[in-house]
């Protein structure tokens, strides 16, 4: 029943670990195109979902749709940016952005070449020989972005890729995200425990709620998307609805 | 080491044990122990002898063919315990009882079921070397973060891929630690293979020294491979500090 206004859609999503009932019902669509950010309190399932969706996990029941089509294992399809960076560290930075190439045996000058594209548009020209441990927090992170938008899929899934860089970085990053999304005709679905970063770089924020998680609403932001990046963070609608998310969100935390 | 204040290099301690054992085999304390000198000048005259030659090459064979196997077969193995916990079950209570278990006992039944030629010294060889290779392997791959292998497979990794390109360079320091105790073992493992089945190598030249008490042969000998077995270690001591820097960086 999908359609082609979803680029991913999860319907009836069921998850088990053992006793811990982690997803119960869960249905979710998300759009093309757009960026969705799943918030949610710790623990509640985000990751959980977010592999399921890129088919590392099985759900117990449920499907995915990609594209309209039902999936269970990852595919060229969609590419996943961790939150531990997940880079080799024998490799140098060219060979990790082209691994993603490499494992779907693209030629080496030919994916080196498309590497280095994406090593430029993420601004980390000049590193291309470097390796991992000689970089920083946010270089790194820069790595496995340019890692996954070098395989070209059309659904990227961020697992809080901005948890481990600093408050500036981290700015400057949601920036970027903001950008790329623009640029790019991507669908983008974000992981994130920031209310002010789902807020800021999102079309549509899926709201989960503590285990077993279900959607409990789902907010798009929609007046404040093309204002600059400096003029968002102070508009009115984007400090309501920070504040709104944050109301419906505190019951559950006391 | 330090005397008057001068630092001497490594191995000075060496030059002073050598001196105590010419003075004493001058003193024919035991005929035993003959001068230290007499040993160099005997080693001088048999290094190209073809019995020496043969049993060199017959010892390096079975050396590196024993280590060989051990590799091949314990590299795997040890990646394949570390990922699969159902292969983990089967092999680990075997592995650890062959690590701890008098594998010179074994020699014999070696013997009986595979001859007394190379063929069973390379067996006892490998058998030396093979286990701490799988265990520490194993470990490397125990300890191996998440989410490369999650990485790998949402870029559709094939499990060859995984198991070439993930699993096995993200246990290499734990690899190389265990080679390198499992190249000492072997160095064991030959020598002893070669005095119970002393037919073979250096087994035969022992046999043939020590039968006509013929001391300073049978040392030259002895000097001859503990001098190997040392430099090998400390080859593969140097080899692994390369991969140290790197085992400390990764994660
Ligand atoms: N491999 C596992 N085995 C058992 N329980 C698990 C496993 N992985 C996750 N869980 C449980 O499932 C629930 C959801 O976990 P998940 O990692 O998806 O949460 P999350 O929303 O990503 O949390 P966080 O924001 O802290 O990353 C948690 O309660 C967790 O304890
Ligand atoms: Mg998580």
């Amino acid at each position: 029943m999908s359609d082609n206004v979803n680029a991913v859609s999860v319907k009836g999503i069921y998850k088990n670990y053992g006793d811990v009932e982690a997803l119960r019902d869960m249905s979710l669509d998300f759009p093309k195109g757009q960026l969705t950010s799943l918030l949610g309190p710790s623990g509640c399932g985000k990751t959980t979902l977010l592999k399921i969706i890129a088919g590392l996990l099985q759900p117990n029941q449920g499907e995915v749709y990609v594209n309209g089509q039902i999936v269970s294992e990852p595919g060229p399809d969609r590419a996943f940016v961790f939150q531990d960076f997940a880079l080799m560290p024998w490799a140098s930075v060219l060979r990790n952005v082209a691994f993603g190439l490499e494992l779907r045996k693209v030629a080496k000058s030919e994916r080196e070449d498309i590497a280095r594209k994406y090593i430029k548009e993420v601004g980390l020209d000049g590193f291309e020989n470097s390796y991992p441990h000689e970089l920083s927090g946010g270089m790194r992170q820069r790595v496995g972005l340019a890692r996954a938008l070098s395989v070209d899929s059309p659904v990227l899934l961020m697992d809080e890729p901005f948890s481990a860089v600093d408050e500036q970085t981290r700015r400057k990053f949601q920036e970027d995200l903001l950008q790329l999304v623009k640029e790019e005709s991507k669908t983008f679905i974000f992981v994130t425990h920031s209310i002010e970063e789902a807020v800021y770089v999102s079309d549509q924020v899926a709201i989960l709620l503590p285990r077993p998680s279900r959607v409990s609403e789902i907010i798009k932001p929609s007046s404040f998307k093309n204002k600059d990046v400096d003029s968002i963070r102070k508009d009115s609608e984007y400090l309501d609805t920070v504040e709104k998310i944050w109301k419906s969100l505190r019951s559950y935390v006391e | 080491m330090r005397i008057f204040g001068f630092k001497l290099p490594n191995m000075t301690s060496l030059i002073l044990w050598g001196l105590v054992w010419e003075i004493l085999g001058r003193m024919e304390v035991s005929f035993f122990l003959p001068p230290l000198s007499s040993i160099f000048v005997t080693l001088a005259d048999i290094y190209d002898s073809k019995a020496f030659v043969r049993a060199l090459s017959e010892t390096a064979v079975a050396f590196f063919g024993g280590l060989f196997y051990a590799l091949v077969i314990g590299i795997p193995l040890g990646i394949f315990m570390g990922k699969n916990r159902f292969v983990d079950e089967l092999f680990l209570p075997w592995v650890n009882m062959f690590m701890s278990a008098p594998l010179t006992a074994l020699v014999p039944v070696l013997m009986v079921l595979f001859g007394f030629g190379l063929k069973s010294i390379i067996i006892v060889t490998t058998l030396f070397a093979i286990w701490i290779i799988i265990l520490n392997t194993r470990a490397g791959v125990k300890q191996i973060n998440r989410s490369l292998v999650d990485m790998a497979n949402s870029f559709g990794a094939n499990p060859i891929d995984a198991f070439i390109k993930i699993y096995f360079w993200a246990a290499l320091p734990e690899i190389i630690g265990g080679i390198r105790i499992g190249f000492i073992r072997a160095v064991k493992g030959v020598i002893i293979g070669q005095l119970l089945i002393s037919i073979v190598g250096f087994g035969s030249l022992f046999e043939l020294y020590s039968s006509r008490f013929l001391m300073s042969h049978f040392w030259a000998i002895i000097l001859v491979l503990f001098a190997l077995a040392f430099t090998i270690s400390e080859l593969l001591a140097m080899l692994a500090k390369r991969f140290d820097y790197y085992a400390s960086k990764r994660g």
